[in-house]
């Protein structure tokens, strides 16, 4: 199901474009470095198409090898990935959320969210969709370098009924 | 009340108009951050920082964790002396993994004028507290 969800949606998705530096209102055109700077279009050309925020499915260019960015400058950095998904907005009106780790810790580290943005505690967190919209929680990053906030579906990803069965699996298996 | 609801719309329809031609809109790759906390004021042009660019070549953490950049828009104090000394930007910008200071422009290539933020593009305004 997911695969053809995203299959469709690079073939019903336009043709990217992006803005060229000098034509960004961003840059200044009189700048010597827009002759050096790799142009957007360039790079994001060859990676796994999306619709909205800079048209690049992060995650899958990661994941199939399209880019390796480097995890670590200083050799002695642990480099820490943590594989386990929480259920989030479960007595809601909007489908569940199915949080991954895993995806967000191949890009992050634990700090950068954990005290101070989420507690790790299960439950412990106050998610309101007004605070993600003004930037703050998972909208420090989502409306701002990762996908942004007009894709509700891509967090809002479970319904009720999906969430339970694997729910009352999980509790089964502790059993 | 027609006539009046008219001139209401034309009005808006004006503003909006004058509006585009006093700034055209800012349309900078999804992710980029202007900074011009300093830059300007000791006769630089503000920093222009791609996002794109950079996490095709390192994931975020190494920035945000390693060398201690904070998640926020304007949240950090970069001096030149800090990166010059290794710190910041200067862990990689130092001629050996990425172009060395001394490349002031290729920064420093921002549009005068500019505030200090984050930009949001395609299908986003950006988000609302940056």
């Amino acid at each position: 199901m997911l695969g053809v969800t995203v299959t469709s949606g690079n073939v019903f998705s336009q043709e990217r474009s992006w803005l060229p530096l000098n034509k960004d209102n961003v840059h200044d055109p009189m700048s010597p470095a827009l002759r050096l700077l790799q142009q957007p279009g360039e790079a994001l050309s060859k990676l796994p198409a999306d619709t909205a925020g800079n048209q690049v499915r992060w995650v899958e260019a990661l994941e199939s090898g399209a880019i390796n960015p480097r995890t670590n400058v200083l050799p002695e950095t642990k480099v820490n990935v943590l594989d386990l998904d929480n259920w989030l907005n479960t007595s809601g009106s909007m489908p569940v959320v199915k949080f991954p780790h895993r995806q967000h810790t191949l890009w992050l580290d634990c700090a950068n969210c954990h005290e101070h943005l989420f507690k790790s505690k299960a439950g412990a967190n106050k998610l309101s969709m007004l605070q993600i919209l003004n930037g703050e929680q998972c909208g420090v990053c989502h409306g701002a370098v990762s996908f942004p906030l007009t894709e509700c579906s891509r967090c809002h990803n479970t319904t009720f009924e999906e969430y339970r069965r694997e729910y009352l699996r999980a509790q089964e298996a502790k059993k | 009340m027609k006539p009046c609801r008219g001139a209401v719309a034309g009005a808006i329809a004006l503003l909006a108009v004058l509006q585009f031609l006093a700034s055209p809109p800012a349309r900078s790759e999804y992710g980029d951050v202007l900074i011009n906390k300093r830059s300007e004021k000791e006769g630089m042009r503000p920093v222009v920082f791609p996002h794109w660019f950079h996490r095709i070549r390192f994931r975020c953490k190494v920035c945000h964790n390693e060398l201690g950049f904070k998640m926020r828009a304007g949240g950090n104090d970069v001096l030149m002396v800090d990166i010059i000394e290794g710190k910041f930007c200067g862990m990689c910008h130092n001629g050996q993994i990425a172009w060395s200071p001394e490349n002031c422009d290729l920064c420093h290539s921002g549009k005068p004028g500019l505030q200090t933020r984050i930009f949001g593009s395609h299908q986003t305004g950006g988000p609302g507290r940056w």
